[in-house]
């Protein structure tokens, strides 16, 4: 495949077009991508580790920081997971609570990524708009949980605020500005030339590739897979409430923009009609700290994508076992099928078509042996020592520093 | 000779340039923020960034050629400043006018460019090189009918000299209109010489950081930023002489402030243009300015050779 005259551009994993550190190698002849890989692993955290020495109330205010986008989506996929493995049925507004929530969040994410898809194509006017409306639903989200991120609403066993009668009509006041706007921009994405010559075309992903690889989200439904759990497997009010699953068959970048614009409209009227249905009564219902033995497999329609988490309980106050899948994960294969045959100028938008939350994604890779099946485990000491070892190799000692730093300590 | 220095050294030449396109870079920067909803810089910013920049430590790849890296920015500020001598400013006729000072302007304003190509090339960054490579695609998109309708505006006025092309223009004051396309056209390739949005693929940041600039940083990418501004201010000057009714048979002491204006009124088209569109692909790019572009600059030529036999003289 390496030819010569075949440059090798590093994308990441500090680079401007990603927001997070990712790496993806780019094999470029002239302007043509000739082949490219992804290389997950620079941003890992070891949440799902960190849960299991936490307690279930602690683990969800730690799974709510898995992402700074989607956080309720993850906390609201870890309580439910919880609260099915301990039997318990939360009330109905708490449920109304969590959708609402959940589609103010959805709205602040794709209006988030239009902006963030003009900026890939140097359309920064596009992103400064759309980033000015969307401070209307930050600020609208900040009323109604107290964060503008991290909402921290969701708790095991139902919602811990609740909507007052004045906050509904804040929030439909501010979704009608906003349902505006947005109608704006489907004006804008679908006229605007430069637009459309950049987003046509660009990023294919045919149905049958996006079955293979197990597209999920928006990058699904717009190679024509209507899948979306909110129907197909509805939690919180999704089963109580009306509407559409937008999918269309254009599989390039310009259908993820009309996906993801058809769910914003979407998403207004799934907001009022939480708005007009919400029923009294309480928020929460009490759940024992003690979860019983049990294992759940929790869906959730992320506005990246379905969102998977897995918790395994053994009777105490701790999980046993929290696996998270972010759509991310799932999505982030497909990346190099959609860079054959492009031109590098796409490489950002086609990465950014798929919205990537790369800190979500990111794992631990372990390399096993293949004769031998063994796992090489390292120590965090071995890895300590072989670090000092080779700066001292590079003429970076600080041996004596070092001494002198203990010494002092000592005294 | 003190006049001559006086000319190249503060009036209209490089003192004169670097303010001017300070203020013209804030114009730039000031309407772009207040279009899209941001506040933008206070007037002083473009100095401070200036002053910023030549006040920080010089790092040089290890890689690169030292002395084309070094140069090419100086060079790059030289082109496009001594450029402004043979355009029209204060009065109808420039500082050091002849009969064919417009291919030597054009050819001073293309020099950046490849000082742009070879700085980027020998910086040796893999980002540098795609950027330079870019730059260097991107000119022979631009440049063909960019020279064709300077070409149209000067067949129609029957001269090669700037100052013969505003004098005709101020004496036939209907004249400029003919050129409407040329200065259409014009304006567009000059998007492109300016590396700015839709056309700024050779400084794509999303893709390639900074193109040619990414190695460069301190005072080098200070000089290169001055010339950016620098050449904002000079091709705006060019195409106010060759596309604009320049002196509009005004008193002579009214002619400079004119003149101000229409560069301004330049920038501020040029900021508007920038605002509207997304970056093209290089391919797109090139495709445009070759299908759309250089058929337009011809047919201005074609039109202007009519209108020169037609029209009275």
């Amino acid at each position: 495949m390496h030819k010569y005259g075949d440059v090798i551009v590093p994308i990441g994993p500090q680079h401007p077009a990603l927001k997070e550190p990712e790496s993806f190698l780019i094999t470029l002849r002239g302007e043509k991508i000739t082949a490219s890989s992804v290389r997950l692993g620079y941003n890992h955290r070891g949440i799902e580790k960190a849960c299991e020495e936490r307690t279930y109330t602690q683990g969800v205010y730690l799974i709510e920081r898995v992402c700074g986008i989607c956080s309720h989506s993850h906390s609201t996929a870890f309580v439910q997971a919880v609260e099915e493995i301990a039997g318990v049925e939360i009330p109905a507004r708490a449920k109304y609570i969590r959708t609402l929530i959940a589609e103010l969040e959805r709205i602040h994410s794709h209006l988030l990524w239009l902006g963030v898809a003009g900026h890939e194509i140097g359309f920064d006017t596009l992103l400064m708009y759309t980033w000015r409306d969307r401070e209307v639903v930050m600020d609208l989200l900040a009323k109604l949980t107290g964060n503008r991120v991290n909402y921290g609403i969701n708790t095991i066993g139902g919602v811990r605020r609740d909507v007052s009668v004045k906050q509904k009509e804040e929030v439909l006041k501010a979704i009608d500005t906003l349902e505006k706007q947005t109608k704006y921009y489907i004006d804008l994405a679908t006229k605007e030339t430069t637009l459309l010559k950049r987003l046509q075309g660009v990023g294919v992903l045919s149905h049958e590739d996006a079955i293979s690889l197990g597209a999920v989200g928006p990058t699904g439904r717009a190679s024509g897979i209507a899948r979306d759990t909110r129907k197909d497997d509805p939690y919180a009010a999704y089963g109580e409430l009306d509407f559409k699953v937008i999918s269309v068959d254009n599989c390039d970048v310009y259908g993820r923009t009309l996906v993801r614009l058809g769910e914003l409209i979407e998403s207004f009227s799934l907001v009022r009609q939480v708005i007009a249905k919400i029923p009294d009564g309480p928020i929460t219902v009490r759940v024992p700290r003690k979860i019983p033995a049990g294992e759940v497999l929790s869906r959730y329609e992320a506005p990246r994508g379905e969102d998977v988490h897995y918790v395994r309980s053994n009777g105490t106050e701790k999980p046993d076992r929290v696996k998270v899948r972010a759509p991310t994960l799932a999505n982030v294969q497909s990346v190099s099928k959609m860079l054959e045959d492009r031109y590098l100028a796409d490489m950002p938008i086609v990465i950014a078509a798929i919205d990537p939350c790369f800190s979500c994604t990111d794992r631990l890779i372990a390399l096993r042996d293949t004769q031998t099946k063994k796992s090489n485990t390292v120590i965090w000491e071995t890895i300590r020592l072989k670090g000092i070892e080779w700066y001292k190799q590079q003429g970076v000692d600080f041996t004596a520093l070092n001494k002198k730093l203990s010494k002092k300590l000592h005294l | 000779m003190l006049k001559a220095l006086f000319q190249i050294l503060i009036f209209p030449g490089v003192l004169f340039l670097f303010v001017f396109g300070l203020c013209g870079e804030f114009i730039d920067r000031k309407l772009c923020a207040r279009f899209q909803n941001r506040i933008g810089p206070p007037w002083f910013q473009p100095l401070a960034d200036f002053i910023k920049l030549v006040s920080k430590e010089e790092i040089i790849p290890e890689e690169a050629d030292i002395k084309v890296f070094k140069l090419m920015p100086v060079l790059a500020l030289t082109a496009s400043s001594v450029s402004i001598l043979y355009i029209p400013t204060l009065a109808e006729r420039s500082a050091f006018s002849f009969n064919g000072d417009v291919i030597v302007v054009l050819y001073l304003l293309t020099l950046p460019t490849f000082t742009y190509f070879l700085g980027g090339w020998y910086s040796r960054g893999v980002y540098s090189m795609i950027g330079a490579v870019r730059s260097l695609t991107q000119l022979f998109a631009y440049e063909v009918p960019l020279f064709l309708v300077i070409l149209a505006s000067a067949l129609l006025a029957d001269t090669w000299s700037l100052s013969g092309m505003v004098a005709f223009y101020s004496r036939h004051l209907g004249y400029w209109f003919c050129n409407i396309i040329g200065f259409g056209v014009a304006l567009i390739c000059f998007l492109g010489k300016l590396e700015k949005v839709p056309f700024d693929i050779p400084e794509a940041e999303t893709e390639i950081v900074a193109g040619s600039f990414t190695e460069y940083n301190g005072r080098l990418l200070a000089l290169i930023r001055t010339s950016f501004n620098i050449e904002m201010i000079v091709g705006a000057s060019l195409l106010a002489a060759v596309f604009l009714p320049f002196g509009l048979n005004l008193w002579p002491a009214l002619i400079f402030p004119f003149y101000l204006l229409q560069v301004l009124f330049i920038i501020v088209i040029i900021t508007f243009l920038r605002l509207l569109f997304a970056r093209l692909r290089l391919d797109q790019m090139i495709s445009f300015c070759w299908r759309f572009l250089a058929p337009l600059a011809f047919l201005q030529v074609i039109l202007n050779l009519i209108f020169k036999a037609v029209l009275p003289r």
